[in-house]
C-alpha cells in the first residue's frame, strides 16, 4: 500500500513539467523487481506501470505469471511481457491448438508453467508445438482435457524436462499413452492420474520403473491393483501417495507386500474399503516416516487397527472421516507414543464421550481436531478437549447436537490460539460468542445455523476478532443489522461472508460491508430486505467483489443489475435467481468482462431475445445454468455456438419453492437426518 | 589279453565318444583344447557315473565279442592288420593322405564284408522261421555279432577320417548321418539278437550293454529342474545329427523316419520277425529294471550357455529340446511369415504358432516389434532404453492421422538412426569377443537377449537390477537386439577364432 501511495505521488509529480532527476534511476532493476513483488494488489501494479515508459518497461520485464481471461488477446499480452513463466489458462474458455502456436511461439523457452485445466478445445498438435518450442516447461496441467488420447500423451512425453504433471479426469488416455510419458519424462516428480480411467496396472508400474524421480503419486480411482503397487512402492522418492478409491487393492495383495516405502510421508487410502488393519501393517511396515496417513471411509477403527498403526513413529496426522470408530479403537490411539498434531474423526460413527475424552487427553500437541457431526458427544468431551489441547488453531464441530449451549464458554476461555472454528448447526448462544470473541487470533468463524445467537453475541466478535476473513452466518437468523455493521468495521480483512436467510439483514449491512474493501464472496441469498441501493454501496466499495449470490432478494431489480455492471468489473459468478431483473438488467451484466457464471432461475422478466442478447455478448462465460423451459426457446444454433466457444449449459427443471420458516426449516432438516 | 584286442578295445572306447558325447573331432578345435576337453568330459561323465563308464561298457561287450573272434579264425587277421591302423590314424590331427587311403580301403573291405552278411542273413531270414535248428540259431547269431562287429569297426574308422577334413561340413555331416544309422543298425540288430536270446538261455547276453545304449539316446528321464552339477549324466549331439531331417533308419532299405515308432512300423514290411510283439515295444521299456539316471543334454555351441563348458550351464532336457534350441538360437531363420513377411522363424512349428495370431498383435512398439498382448508390451518397454509404445492410428480427421503417422514414421527413423549409431559399439564388442575367445565367454552377455529366448516373452523374467546398475553399458546391447536378425556377428565371432 505504501508502495502505492509513492506510485500515486509520483504519477502526480510526473504531470508538473519538471522532468528532474528521479530516485528511481540509481535503483538497479533487480531492487525495483524486488520492490515489485511487495505489490500483491494487480490494481497497484497496473498503476505502477502507467506512471512511465521506463516503469512500464519494468512492470513488463518483471511479471512473471499471467492468468489471462481470454485467449482472443494472447500474443499481444505476451508480446507485452516476455518473461512470463507461467501461464495460467484455466479462465480462459476456449483454447485451441492456435491459442498454444501463439504461446508457443512467443514463449518459446521462458515458459516453465502452463495450466490447461478447464480448457477442452486444444489437442495433439498444438501441445506438439508447446512441447518441442517450450522445452523448459517443468510444469503442465492437463485436467479435464476428457478428450485427449494417447497421442496427445504421447506428444508431452517429448518434454523431457517436465516435472509436474496433472492429467486428473483425463479419461481418453490409456496405458500406452502413459507408457510413452513414463519413457519420454524421465525427470517426473509429481504426478496426478485421479480419474483417469483407462490407465491401469501396467501404465502405473511402467511410470513406477521408469521415473524413478516420483515424489508424489495421484492414483485415485484407478483400476489398479496389487501389481503395480509393488513396483510403485520401491520407488526410492516417493513421499506422497494418493489411493484414494483404488477398489482394486485389497488385504490380501498388500499382505503379500515385504517392503514398504521408506520415505513415503503422506498416505492416503480413502474408501479403501476392502483394506483392514492387516494389509495396514503390512504396508505400514517399513513406512516408518508416515507423517500423515489418511484411511477415510475405509474400514472399522477398533483396537487392532489402531494397534497395527502403532509402530509409526513419525505419524503427526491421521483422518479416519466417516469410518466406523470402536470406543476401544480410539483409547487406544491415545495410547500410541506418538504426539499426533492433527486428528479427523468427522462423520465418524461410535464417537464416544469416553473414546474421545480418552484419544484427547493423551494427545496434548492437538493442532487441528475434526469432529463434524459427532453426534453422541457431550459437555463431557468439550470440557477434555479445552482442558488438554490447549493449542488447538482449527476445531471443526458441526451438528455435535447434545452438546450444551454453556460447553462452548469453555472454547473461548481455554483455546486463545484458535484460528478456525466451525459450530454450525449448534446450540451456541450469545455467552458462548462473548467467550470465543477472546480469541483474537480467528479468521474463519462459523456460525451457520445457530438459532440461539443474536445481535448481542456478534457485536462481541466483530469488535474483538479483527482478522478475521470468514464469517458464515448462514440461516442464524437472530442476528440483524447491528451484529453485520460491528463486523464490517471491526474486521477490516473480510473477504468472505454469508449472511443466507438471514431475514432481518437490511441495505444498512450491506453498506457497512461496503467498507471491507477485500470483500470477494457476498452470499445474501433470501436476505429480502436488501434492495437495490445497498447493491450499489456494495458494488462502489467492494470492487474485488468475485462471488455474488442474491437469489430470492425480491427486491433487487435492473438498477441494481447496471450499478453493478458499472462497478463491479472483477465479478465472476453471479446467481439472481427469483429476483425482479429483467432482461435490461441481464443485458447490462453482458460488460462485466470477467464474468463467467450465470445462474437465473424463475425469472418472470427474462425473455429468449433477452437472453440471446446478453450471452452472445457475454465473452467470458463458461457455464450458464437456466431454466429448462428456454432449451427450446432458445435458437439451437446460438446454444451450439455459445458451446463452441466453451460456455456450459446447465437445464435445471425445478418447481417453484415457497420459503419456509428457518424453525421449522430446520425441523426437516432433522426428520430427513 | 590279447594286445590287438586291447588296441581294439581302445578304438572302441573312442568310437563310443565319437558317437554319443562330444564329438570333439569334428569340433574344429586345437589340439591342445581336444585334449583339455577329451580330458574334462571324461572327468565329469565318466568318474562322475562309474557305472556306465564306456571302457566298462565295451569291455562288458569284448567277452563275447573275443570268444565270437575267436571262433572264427578267418576275419582275426583282418582284424589285427586294421585296427591298430584305424587307431594310429584316430590320434593323428594332421592330415595325413596315405594314412586316410588306408583308411578307406579298410572301410570298402569292411562295406564289401557288410553287404555279404546282410545278404546271408536275407537269404537265412525264411529257413529260420521255419526251422528251429540249435545250429542254424548260433549260425544266426554269430552273423549277427559279426555284423556289429562290422558295424563299429566302420563307425571307428569312418571317425579316424574326419579331423584330417577340416572345415568340410558336408562331409561332417555325411558321417553324422552315417553314425545315425550305424547307431539305428546296431539297435535292430541287438532286437533280433535279443529275440534269439530269448530262445537260448544259457548263453551270454551281450544286449545289457545295447539297451543302455538306447536309453542314453532316447530317454528323457525324469522331470527336475536345477539339478546340482554332477548329479546327472551331460550328453551332447552332433551339429549334424540335431539338424538331420530323420535320425532313425531302415537298415534294410535305409529309409529314414523321424521316429522310432515310424521305424518300427516300417520294419514290419521287411519280414515277420519283425511282427513281434517284442520287435514292436518301445526299446527302453524292456530294461525298467536297470537304474535310471537322469540324463541332460548339452549344446553343441561352445559360448552358449546350454553349453556344457559355460560358466552357468544349464542344461537342456530332452533331445527336442536339443532340436528346438539348436535351430530357434544357432540357425538361420528360414520360415518366413507369410502374411506379415517380416516374422522369421527356424523353427516350422514356430512359425505356425505365429501364423495362427500373426495380425492380431496389436500392440506395437517404437522399435517396430509386435506383441500379442500388452502386459509383454509394457515388459519389453520397461526392460529396453528409449522404447516406448507406438499409439495405433486415432479417428481423429485425415488430416491428424496423417500427422501421427508421419510423426510415429518420424520416431521409429530416429531410432533406426540411433541403431546405426550404435553399430561402431557393437563391432567394438565383438572385437572384444574375439579377443577375450573362450577365456571370458562374453556370450554370457548375449545369452539372455539373443540365444535362450528367441520369443520375446522371456525378457520379461530377468531380475530388472541388472539393467538398472548398468545402464549405460548395457545400452548398446539393448538397442541393438531390436532387431531380429541373428546373424550380428555374434556367430562370427567364435569361428573367428579357430
Amino acid at each position: 500500500m505504501k508502495n502505492a501511495s509513492i506510485f500515486a505521488t509520483m504519477k502526480k509529480q510526473k504531470s508538473i513539467p519538471e522532468p528532474t532527476f528521479s530516485g528511481f534511476d540509481l535503483l538497479s532493476e533487480e531492487i525495483v523487481f524486488t520492490l515489485l513483488d511487495f505489490l500483491e494488489n494487480p490494481v497497484d501494479k497496473k498503476s505502477f506501470s502507467l506512471v512511465c515508459r521506463s516503469f512500464y518497461d519494468i512492470e513488463s520485464r518483471h511479471r512473471k505469471l499471467l492468468k489471462p481471461l481470454r485467449s482472443e488477446l494472447l500474443s499481444k499480452v505476451l508480446l507485452r511481457y516476455p518473461h512470463v513463466s507461467n501461464l495460467d489458462l484455466s479462465l480462459c474458455p476456449r483454447v485451441t491448438d492456435a491459442t498454444l502456436n501463439v504461446v508457443s511461439s512467443c514463449c518459446k523457452e521462458t515458459l516453465r508453467s502452463i495450466i490447461l485445466s478447464r480448457s477442452k478445445f486444444f489437442g495433439h498438435v498444438g501441445l506438439s508445438n508447446l512441447v518441442v518450442s517450450c522445452w523448459n516447461l517443468v510444469e503442465i496441467d492437463l485436467s479435464n482435457a476428457t478428450e485427449l488420447k494417447d497421442l496427445a500423451a504421447a506428444t508431452i512425453a517429448e518434454a523431457k524436462n517436465l516435472e509436474k504433471l496433472w492429467l486428473v479426469r483425463c479419461k481418453s488416455i490409456t496405458d500406452i499413452g502413459i507408457g510413452c510419458i513414463a519413457v519420454g519424462c524421465r525427470k517426473l516428480k509429481f504426478l496426478s492420474l485421479k480419474w483417469c480411467l483407462g490407465v491401469g496396472d501396467l501404465g502405473v508400474g511402467l511410470i513406477a520403473v521408469k521415473c524413478q524421480d516420483i515424489r508424489s503419486l495421484d492414483l485415485s480411482f484407478l483400476p489398479i491393483t496389487n501389481k503395480c503397487l509393488t513396483q510403485v512402492l520401491e520407488l526410492k522418492r516417493l513421499e506422497d501417495l494418493v489411493l484414494e478409491g483404488c477398489f482394486g487393492i485389497d488385504d490380501d495383495s498388500l499382505a503379500a507386500l515385504n517392503q514398504g516405502c521408506k520415505s513415503l510421508e503422506t498416505l492416503d487410502m480413502t474408501s479403501c474399503q476392502k483394506v483392514s488393519h492387516v494389509g495396514l501393517s503390512s504396508l505400514t511396515t517399513a513406512t516408518a516416516s508416515l507423517r500423515q496417513l489418511i484411511l477415510s471411509y475405509g474400514s472399522r477403527v477398533d483396537l487392532a487397527l489402531a494397534d497395527s498403526l502403532q509402530k509409526l513413529s513419525m505419524l503427526q496426522s491421521i483422518k479416519l472421516d466417516g469410518c466406523k470408530v470402536t470406543c476401544s479403537g480410539l483409547k487406544a490411539i491415545g495410547n500410541w507414543c506418538v504426539s499426533l498434531s492433527e486428528i479427523s474423526l468427522s462423520k465418524c460413527l461410535g464417537v464416544t464421550d469416553e473414546g474421545l475424552s480418552s484419544l484427547v487427553t493423551k494427545h496434548k500437541d492437538l493442532r487441528k481436531l475434526d469432529i463434524t457431526c459427532c453426534r453422541k458427544i457431550t459437555s463431557t468431551s468439550v470440557a477434555h478437549i479445552t482442558n488438554s489441547c490447549t493449542s488447538l488453531v482449527s476445531l471443526k464441530m458441526e451438528s455435535c447436537a447434545l452438546i450444551p449451549a454453556e460447553a462452548f464458554v469453555l472454547i473461548g476461555q481455554r483455546c486463545q490460539f484458535l484460528e478456525e472454528l466451525d459450530v454450525t448447526d449448534n446450540e451456541i448462544n450469545d455467552e458462548g460468542l462473548k467467550s470465543i470473541s477472546t480469541c483474537s487470533r480467528l479468521r474463519s468463524l462459523k456460525l451457520g445455523i445457530c438459532l440461539n445467537i443474536t445481535d448481542e453475541g456478534l457485536i462481541h466478535i466483530g469488535m474483538s476478532c479483527s482478522k478475521l476473513k470468514e464469517v458464515d452466518l448462514y440461516r442464524s437468523d437472530g442476528i440483524g443489522d447491528s451484529s453485520i455493521s460491528a463486523i464490517a468495521s471491526g474486521c477490516r480483512d473480510l473477504e468472505m461472508i454469508n449472511i443466507a436467510y438471514c431475514k432481518s439483514i437490511t441495505d444498512r449491512s450491506l453498506m457497512s460491508l461496503s467498507k471491507c474493501s477485500k470483500l470477494n464472496t457476498l452470499e445474501s441469498r433470501g436476505c429480502i430486505l436488501i434492495t437495490p441501493v445497498g447493491l450499489e454501496a456494495i458494488a462502489m466499495g467492494c470492487k474485488q467483489l468475485s462471488k455474488l449470490d442474491i437469489k430470492k432478494c425480491h427486491n433487487i431489480d435492473d438498477t441494481g443489475m447496471i450499478s453493478l455492471a458499472r462497478f463491479s468489473q472483477n465479478l465472476k459468478q453471479i446467481n439472481f435467481s427469483y429476483t425482479s431483473v429483467t432482461d435490461v438488467g441481464l443485458v447490462s451484466l453482458a460488460s462485466i468482462s470477467c464474468l463467467q457464471s450465470i445462474t437465473v432461475l424463475h425469472q418472470r422478466g427474462l425473455t429468449p431475445r433477452g437472453l440471446v442478447a446478453a450471452f452472445l455478448a457475454c465473452g467470458g462465460l463458461t457455464k450458464v445454468k437456466l431454466q429448462a423451459s428456454f432449451r427450446t426457446s432458445l435458437p439451437e444454433l446460438l446454444v451450439k455456438h455459445l458451446e463452441a466457444r466453451g460456455c456450459t449449459f446447465l437445464w435445471r427443471d425445478k418447481v417453484f419453492q415457497e420459503e419456509l420458516d428457518p424453525k421449522c426449516w430446520k425441523l426437516h432438516f432433522n426428520e430427513i437426518e | 589279453m590279447d594286445p590287438d584286442e586291447r588296441l581294439c578295445a581302445e578304438t572302441w572306447a573312442k568310437s563310443s565318444s565319437d558317437r554319443e558325447p562330444l564329438n570333439t573331432d569334428s569340433n574344429n578345435r586345437s589340439i591342445t583344447d581336444f585334449d583339455r576337453q577329451q580330458q574334462k568330459w571324461e572327468e565329469s561323465s565318466f568318474n562322475g557315473c562309474g557305472a556306465r563308464d564306456p571302457d566298462q561298457q565295451f569291455s562288458g561287450f569284448e567277452g563275447p565279442f573275443t570268444s565270437d573272434v575267436d571262433s572264427q579264425r578267418k576275419k582275426k587277421d583282418l582284424h589285427g592288420k586294421q585296427i591298430p591302423e584305424a587307431h594310429e590314424s584316430g590320434n593323428m590331427q594332421n592330415w595325413d593322405p596315405s594314412a586316410m587311403l588306408n583308411n578307406l580301403s579298410f572301410l570298402e573291405k569292411k562295406i564289401h564284408q557288410l553287404q555279404d552278411l546282410v545278404q546271408l542273413v536275407v537269404g537265412r531270414r525264411g529257413q529260420a522261421m521255419n526251422q528251429a535248428d540249435e545250429i542254424l540259431v548260433q549260425q544266426q547269431q554269430l552273423i549277427t555279432a559279426d555284423l556289429t562287429s562290422i558295424i563299429v569297426q566302420l563307425i571307428s574308422t569312418a571317425g579316424s577320417l574326419l579331423p584330417s577334413l577340416k572345415n568340410s561340413e558336408s562331409l561332417a555331416s555325411q558321417l553324422g548321418q552315417f553314425g545315425g544309422i550305424t547307431s539305428q543298425s546296431v539297435r535292430v540288430t541287438d532286437n533280433v539278437v535279443h529275440n534269439n536270446a530269448n530262445k537260448m538261455e544259457d548263453h551270454p547276453d551281450p544286449t545289457g550293454v545295447f539297451e543302455d545304449h538306447d536309453m542314453k539316446s532316447d530317454d528323457d528321464a525324469e522331470e527336475g529342474e536345477n539339478l546340482p552339477p554332477g548329479s546327472y549324466e551331460i550328453l551332447q549331439l552332433e551339429k549334424e545329427e540335431i539338424l538331420a531331417p530323420h535320425t532313425h533308419f531302415c537298415t534294410i532299405c535305409g529309409k529314414g523316419f523321424k521316429r522310432d515308432a515310424n521305424l518300427r512300423m516300417h520294419m514290419r514290411g521287411h519280414g515277420d520277425e519283425y511282427k513281434t510283439p517284442a520287435a514292436l515295444a518301445k526299446p527302453h521299456k524292456e530294461s525298467s529294471s536297470d537304474p535310471i539316471f537322469i540324463k541332460r543334454y548339452s549344446c553343441p555351441y561352445v559360448g552358449c550357455k546350454r553349453n556344457k563348458d559355460h560358466k552357468k550351464f544349464q542344461p537342456l532336457k530332452t533331445i527336442l529340446c536339443v532340436k528346438n534350441h539348436y535351430k530357434r538360437t544357432h540357425c538361420d531363420k528360414n520360415y518366413t511369415c507369410s502374411r506379415c513377411h517380416t516374422k522369421k522363424f527356424s523353427v516350422i512349428a514356430d512359425l505356425k504358432t505365429h501364423e495362427k495370431h500373426c495380425g492380431r498383435d496389436k500392440w506395437l512398439c517404437s522399435c517396430g516389434t509386435t506383441f500379442s498382448r500388452k502386459d509383454k508390451l509394457f515388459g519389453h518397454i520397461a526392460l529396453f532404453q528409449g522404447h516406448t509404445p507406438a499409439i495405433p492410428h486415432e479417428g481423429a480427421g485425415p488430416s491428424d492421422q496423417g500427422q501421427s503417422r508421419s510423426e510415429t514414421a518420424n520416431k521409429i527413423e530416429q531410432l533406426d538412426f540411433n541403431y546405426k549409431l550404435d553399430e561402431p559399439g557393437r563391432s567394438v564388442c565383438q572385437g572384444l569377443m574375439e579377443l577375450e575367445g573362450s577365456g571370458e565367454d562374453p556370450s554370457s552377455y548375449f545369452s539372455p537377449l539373443g540365444f535362450d529366448t528367441s520369443s520375446m516373452a522371456g525378457f520379461q523374467e530377468f531380475p530388472r537390477p541388472l539393467f538398472e546398475d548398468t545402464e549405460s553399458s548395457f545400452s548398446f546391447f539393448l538397442s541393438g537386439s531390436g532387431d531380429y536378425s541373428p546373424k550380428n556377428g555374434r556367430y562370427a565371432a567364435p569361428n573367428d577364432l579357430e
